[in-house]
């Protein structure tokens, strides 16, 4: 736990001056994600360690290789909590990997995703410049927004090395709610009570089950949870110890993401049908993103998603060797090839994790 | 001490940094306008100076210039034409929504075009199930609330300025407004954007769903204030509106009573749909002028919003009223019904008009600063203003932090606009100085160029002109806005902060 920024920006330059790829790496939690790392390794996990914590403030900034587990610890000595739930897939998964994967779990679509919550960081560019972008406050908008822009990055641009976010109190009470159902009438469910204005914080269906999460103030939560039991006739009833289902789905632990075939990823509109996947994905973000298991090559899904609305990729396990993301039109891949150059010029940092053609 | 200060700012730029663009061709305005009229309504090509004069300038009308031309395109194939002339001619691009900015963004160029987006006004669909809507840069901010409202939602960011500006202008400036600090800025409520590139490229960013593969190259967009491309469609999230809402007002007899209140609210685990804090000079003016019964002997006053479902707004507003008291409130109030509720936000509301009444002018200024600075900031602009020799008034979006000064002035006297921003300059110097920004809304502009060395270093700056030439390659859009050039970052810096008008500047100023 400490400070090796020097330690890095001079493993920075001299890669860039010898023209050696880096592969940038937190708690190696994550060496799925992507399109795999090749290169000498830029180790972040050694610069760890709360920088500052103002709970009053609502901002904590963290070194990016603090691991998620010691942010959650020094949060809730202070009832806080970040609100955007970023999966573990290890023990040592970092801010830092969630930042750069873009990674936020159940309740995104209520309380917003990784990159809602950045308010600043500071990044070392392909130069070995050690930048610092935004700031410690919620509104800031001197300057373009660098630090966001890492967000699904995968590190492409340069080694993240601080973050500073904007915490959340821990809602004062959490339940969870169960109801057997079919995916259709799952889906409209969803998406007409997250049209209310009630303390719903995550929905999801698996398995024949619609699975509602309502966090809040106590009144609020029991008072919803007793009239939207009473309208399903009684079929809905609350499921003790939630948070175990939760963080299980948070993490990917469900039977569900077993094996090795490949698992998409669905980023699409919430009320959209997606053909030949719904029935046996699992649907998350109150629709708003499905898992699919099964053979298939990533033009197939990504038309499928770009009719829902939205995009698709290939999270986990399959062919990993061609592209991995939703595709690029040419324009935005002009740009952020462009880009890529602009922080990375000698292209050391992940090249093609991203994308082939980063 | 910002961090970002105690870099190396002073070096100059490694040869082959990249730097703003300050020189263009010159341009025959005859010859230009004629090559838009070939695809462009003839009226929708403006080049004479009387119809031209309305938008020489945006909300900040103390900073104007004359353009060449002004252009109405009606459809998205217009704006690509557009940008394909100017990209290959290298004509600078202004674009331009309802001109309500406060930063100058929309200030044109001499030598260049605005694109005006005006007549982009129609609200393409709202989608009730999935709580979207898809609008054309020009829709009003407040139109879309309107039109979603029968189906129960609502659009999030409301700038005060809602009822005139437009959500292409959002866009490019981030707009917050009162409720930020629970329902986040206008990069929080989108869901894509249609750009068209400076080369003229129609392309979406962003989908119907919450994350795409990539870069975040929305956020980017956002808050990008015209830099990197044209907006032509905006797609926005939609919220259920609260049941019910409900405003607890408290006084106060000092500020930092005030400000201890407003963390006590944070450290009891309420995120308030609104909080805002007015000085005393601030209340009073706001009561003589809407009549909504504020304590006038009251330092400080909250307006603390609460907002949800019935069961939880009755909790926590009982919960604030009580903490309010115990932290020494002189006076508290709660609005019982909603015309109790809008009244005490009339107050809020007209903050700007009632203190334009009692002065001739005002400058509204846009700082953000952590919120345990507040008591020094207040007492610190209370020593510039003796300085300077003019009033301030404060309100004060204390949830997130963003301060909104208004330095009162009279324009007809000589040198007093210049004492003003001069004193706008070290309040926002203040804010970099106590960990904020210079601008938490309103955007850089042409106004803030001045304070961004402050608050960024020549690193910082070179990565964003680097950024903006990865967008736009011959640096047509908006030029001279938002980033200064290397060569603005070393003079302003060398002139110092203007705080301590009679110390001497510390660094010697060189103009190579």
């Amino acid at each position: 736990m400490g400070d090796i920024s020097q330690q890095l920006v001079e493993q920075v330059r001299q890669a860039a001056e010898a023209d050696t790829p880096l592969a940038i790496t937190g708690g190696g939690s994550k060496p799925f994600l992507g399109r795999g790392l090749r290169g000498e390794p830029l180790e972040l996990v050694g610069h760890a360690g709360i920088v500052s914590y103002e709970p009053v403030e609502l901002v904590l900034t963290v070194r990016a290789g603090t691991r998620l587990d010691d942010i959650d610890a020094a949060l809730a000595e202070q009832g806080q909590r970040l609100a955007f739930e970023p999966p573990r897939f290890g023990s040592s998964d970092t801010i830092g990997g969630a930042l750069a994967a873009n990674l936020s779990g159940p309740g995104r679509p209520w309380q917003g995703s990784v990159r809602d919550h950045v308010l600043g960081l500071r990044l070392i560019n392909g130069r070995g410049e050690h930048l610092r972008f935004g700031g410690q406050v919620m509104k800031n908008v001197a300057g373009y927004d660098a630090s966001r822009l890492q967000a699904g990055a995968l590190g492409t641009l340069g080694a993240i090395t601080e973050i500073s976010l904007k915490v959340m109190p821990r809602p004062a009470m959490e339940q969870t709610l169960i109801q057997p159902m079919d995916h259709q009438h799952a889906l409209a469910l969803m998406n007409r009570l997250a049209g209310q204005s009630k303390p719903l914080s995550a929905a999801c269906w698996y398995q024949g089950q619609l699975y509602l999460r309502l966090s809040g103030s106590r009144p609020a939560v029991e008072a919803t949870s007793e009239s939207w039991r009473a309208d399903s006739g009684g079929d809905m009833g609350v499921l003790d110890d939630g948070d175990i289902f939760w963080r299980q789905l948070r993490d990917q632990r469900l039977p569900f993401f077993d094996g090795e075939k490949p698992l998409w990823r669905f980023s699409v509109n919430p009320t959209a049908t997606l053909e030949d996947v719904d029935e046996h994905a699992l649907i998350d973000w109150g629709g708003a993103q499905r898992w699919s298991r099964q053979q298939e090559n990533l033009s197939v899904m990504a038309e499928k998603a770009a009719r829902a609305g939205g995009q698709a990729a290939l999270f986990r396990h399959g062919d990993r060797s061609g592209e991995v993301m939703h595709p690029q039109p040419a324009p935005l891949r002009t740009i952020q090839k462009r880009l890529k150059a602009s922080f990375d010029p000698e292209g050391i940092f992940n090249p093609q994790h991203l994308y082939t053609w980063l | 001490m910002s961090a970002a200060k105690q870099q190396d700012t002073s070096a100059t730029p490694a040869p082959g940094k990249l730097d703003g663009r300050v020189d263009f061709p010159p341009v025959y305005r005859s010859a230009l306008a004629k090559k838009f009229r070939r695809f462009l309504n003839p009226d929708s090509v403006i080049s004479d100076e009387e119809t031209i004069r309305p938008y020489e300038c945006d909300g900040l009308s103390m900073y104007c210039e004359m353009p060449q031309l002004v252009l109405l395109p009606e459809t998205v194939e217009q704006v690509q034409q557009i940008m394909r002339i100017c990209h290959a001619d290298e004509v600078p691009v202004v674009a331009r929504g309802a001109g309500t900015g406060l930063s100058a963004g929309a200030m044109p160029h001499a030598g260049g075009v605005v694109l005006s987006l005006a007549k982009f006004d129609r609200i393409l669909g709202i989608d009730p199930g999935a709580r979207s809507a898809r609008l054309q840069p020009g829709v009003r901010n407040l139109a879309i609330t309107e039109a979603a409202a029968k189906h129960g939602l609502y659009y999030g960011p409301d700038p005060s300025s809602q009822i005139a500006c437009t959500i292409g202008g959002n866009v490019a400036e981030n707009s917050g407004g009162v409720h930020c600090l629970k329902y986040g800025l206008t990069v929080h409520n989108l869901l894509s954007v249609e750009v068209v590139t400076a080369e003229g490229d129609r392309v979406t960013i962003g989908s119907d769903g919450y994350d795409s593969c990539g870069m975040d190259l929305l956020a980017l967009m956002t808050g990008s204030e015209g830099l990197l491309g044209i907006v032509t469609e905006v797609q926005v999230k939609l919220l259920p509106k609260p049941e019910v809402a409900q405003v607890v007002m408290a006084g106060f007899d000092s500020v930092q009573k005030a400000g201890d209140a407003v963390a006590g609210i944070i450290g009891q685990g309420i995120i308030p749909g609104g909080l805002e804090m007015m000085d005393g000079f601030a209340i009073q003016a706001a009561e003589d002028f809407a009549r909504a019964g504020y304590p006038t002997d009251a330092a400080a006053l909250l307006l603390c919003e609460v907002d949800g479902t019935r069961e939880e707004v009755q909790d926590h507003i009982r919960q604030a009223e009580e903490l309010f008291r115990t932290m020494g409130a002189t006076s508290v109030r709660t609005s019982g019904t909603e015309e109790e509720r809008a009244l005490l936000w009339k107050g809020r509301k007209s903050a700007f008009p009632a203190v334009g009444r009692i002065s001739p002018d005002y400058y509204c200024m846009d700082g953000t600063i952590p919120r345990s600075q507040l008591a020094h900031v207040l007492t610190e602009m209370d020593r510039m203003s003796a300085h300077y020799g003019l009033r301030v008034a404060n309100v004060f979006h204390a949830g997130d932090g963003n301060l909104h000064p208004l330095i009162l002035f009279d324009a007809n006297v000589p040198g007093e606009f210049e004492r003003t921003e001069a004193f706008g300059g070290d309040i926002l110097n203040l804010c970099v100085d106590v960990g904020g920004s210079i601008t938490g809304e309103h955007g850089v502009g042409m106004e803030k160029i001045r304070q961004m060395p402050n608050q960024f270093g020549n690193l910082e700056v070179s990565q964003f002109h680097a950024i903006k030439q990865a967008f736009d390659t011959r640096g047509i859009l908006n030029p001279g806005k938002g980033v200064p050039t290397l060569r603005q970052c070393q003079e302003y810096r060398a002139i110092g902060p203007l705080r301590q008008p009679s110390a001497a500047p510390d660094t010697e100023a060189s103009h190579g």
